[in-house]
């Protein structure tokens, strides 16, 4: 049975030519670049700092302000807690917000229980941050705040440029966790005015277990207190041996993506809107999560109403994608980032999540609308909440026994 | 998470899916869940004279251990007494279709949905003068 892909955002295939550029760095080109002593370790260290230069350029920084890492939530982790400690003398209070991936808010909590103040700010019905917001909860004693660039599961993306401003104007650092945006959507950090930025391999094409973290070194020169301490890797901020085949994939995915954005970012976005434009056409009572425009050119989250979202991808068991519902997460709790944009329970429950890439084409789309809306039809005829809706009974108003 | 063979069976044929005159007097209805927990199970029962149950028929808005769970339960009680029907345990719906321990309160809410049903016919039929004001709408 042949799969279509349309999870993304979860992880995305290694493009073949990313591939082909690590190959030689998993046979005959071994060494260490750290090894500055022989061939070896030349040229090594030469590909990596190609790699480096391929990062920066993709999101107008210098080679010399990015760091690798293992990726985007390790980058996050330094960029929160390395932030958080570093200026721990001058302020001991972060802002974060609600729809954050938790790799920004877990460590953000740590640092709670350490001691630190965390503002956790709410987000509109798109999952926009509030500016007046934001700008009410910076307080003298801020160091940071962290908003990441575009979300994960509604593709919602943050007004960064904005963001990056007021942190200016008030003299804080401003970190955001651009893992799913690096790639998709131009990104420049000095005219949106970020400070760090957080990216990963394996969602733009690249390989897993590599990632980057941008640290700005002028206006100004940001530091990280390091989460790993050991042989002084990458400015003191990383230690460990470069991964040199991945860190190679990286740049290399990172070039490609820089070459074929324009192409690529027009082309998935016809894509997205064709795979809406399908569902919204053949069935009713279906409701787009996130915002209607400022989205990623691959995110398309939907609720079905009155269909769950596990026996939803039951029905098209060839299609991959994911759920906001509960009964396919460890915690069976809803999706915490629909609950922040203020979509019912009932909603979450209800959600699927459909991330489309480089590789999907048309017949994948075409495909999708037609055996999602035979899969909604399936279940409605055998949902009580949609008979009752056809029996004209408002669901949020019957009083259920909870369990 | 993989579904054990019966579990997908129920799903993709489930059994008895349907709706009987909730307001008839030998029909008990039950009602189950919420929408907000991700799952609500519609169960009916219709018995005969002599207590048995001649039909079932239930809707589900759930995962799929949650239709499956109630499509069997359906399938179970039918041909029952309604006391019979009453004896059927979440456990015994575990067993059949292999569910794994997360998905264990799946079977719970079809034992509720059972005995929700069976409550409600009781109480119509505990009433008699109920019944005539039913059968005369």
């Amino acid at each position: 049975m042949s799969i279509v892909y349309l999870d993304n955002n979860a992880t995305t295939p290694l493009d073949p030519r990313v591939l082909d550029a690590m190959l030689p760095y998993l046979r005959d080109k071994f060494g260490n670049a750290a090894s500055r002593s022989h061939a070896f370790g030349w040229e090594a260290e030469n590909a990596v700092e190609q790699a480096r230069e391929q990062v920066a350029a993709l999101i107008g920084a210098s080679a010399k302000e990015i760091i690798f890492t293992s990726g985007a939530t390790e980058s996050d982790n330094i960029a929160v807690k390395g932030v958080a400690h570093m200026y721990h003398d001058k302020g001991n209070h972060i802002i974060i917000q609600e729809t954050e991936h938790k790799a920004v808010i877990d460590p953000a909590k740590y640092l709670e229980q350490n001691g630190f103040e965390v503002t956790v700010l709410g987000v509109d019905k798109y999952g926009m941050v509030r500016m007046d917001e934001l700008a009410g909860a910076i307080k003298d004693n801020t160091t940071l705040v962290s908003i990441m660039f575009a979300n994960n599961e509604t593709g919602t993306i943050q007004p960064v440029a904005e963001i990056g401003k007021l942190c200016k104007e008030r003299g804080v650092l401003f970190h955001t966790d651009a893992a799913q945006a690096v790639g998709k959507v131009p990104i420049d950090v000095e005219a949106m005015g970020i400070d760090l930025l957080s990216v990963s391999g394996h969602k733009m094409y690249g390989p897993k277990g590599i990632g980057a973290l941008y640290v700005r070194r002028k206006k100004p020169r940001v530091r990280c207190e390091p989460v790993i301490h050991g042989g002084g890797h990458e400015r003191g901020m990383r230690s460990g041996t470069l991964n040199v085949p991945a860190i190679v994939g990286l740049g290399t995915a990172c070039a490609l993506a820089q070459a074929e954005m324009p192409e690529e970012s027009k082309r998935v976005t016809a894509l997205r809107d064709r795979l809406w434009e399908g569902l919204s056409k053949n069935l009713t009572e279906i409701a787009l999560n996130g915002h209607p425009e400022k989205r990623l050119p691959t995110t398309v989250n939907v609720s079905f109403l009155y269909v769950e979202g596990e026996s939803l991808m039951m029905g098209f068991n060839d299609i991959a994608v994911s759920s906001g519902s509960a009964c396919t997460s460890a915690s069976l709790e809803p999706s915490y980032v629909l609950k922040a944009l203020g979509v019912g329970d009932e909603l979450a429950h209800s959600s699927i999540r459909f991330s489309l890439g480089r590789f999907t084409t048309e017949a994948d789309v075409d495909y999708t609308v037609k055996r999602v809306s035979d899969a909604v039809n399936h279940l409605r005829k055998m949902s009580p909440l949609y008979e009752m809706a056809l029996e004209g009974i408002d669901i949020t108003k019957v009083q259920w026994a909870h369990h | 998470m993989a579904y054990s063979d019966k579990v997908v069976d129920h799903f993709e044929h489930p059994r008895n899916v349907g709706t009987l005159d909730k307001n008839s007097a030998n029909v008990g209805t039950g009602v189950v869940g919420a929408p907000e927990c991700g799952d609500v199970m519609k169960l009916q029962i219709q018995v005969d004279e002599n207590d048995r149950i001649v039909d079932a028929k239930f809707k589900t808005f759930g995962c799929g251990s949650a239709i499956a769970s109630s499509s069997l339960a359906t399938e179970w009680v039918k041909g029952k007494t309604v006391d019979e029907a009453g004896q059927i345990k979440n456990t015994d719906i575990v067993k059949e279709l292999a569910l794994p321990p997360v998905k264990i309160h799946c079977s719970v809410l079809a034992e509720d949905a059972i005995r929700a049903a069976i409550r409600d016919l009781r109480q119509k039929q505990g009433a008699p003068g109920d019944k005539t004001a039913v059968a005369a709408k």
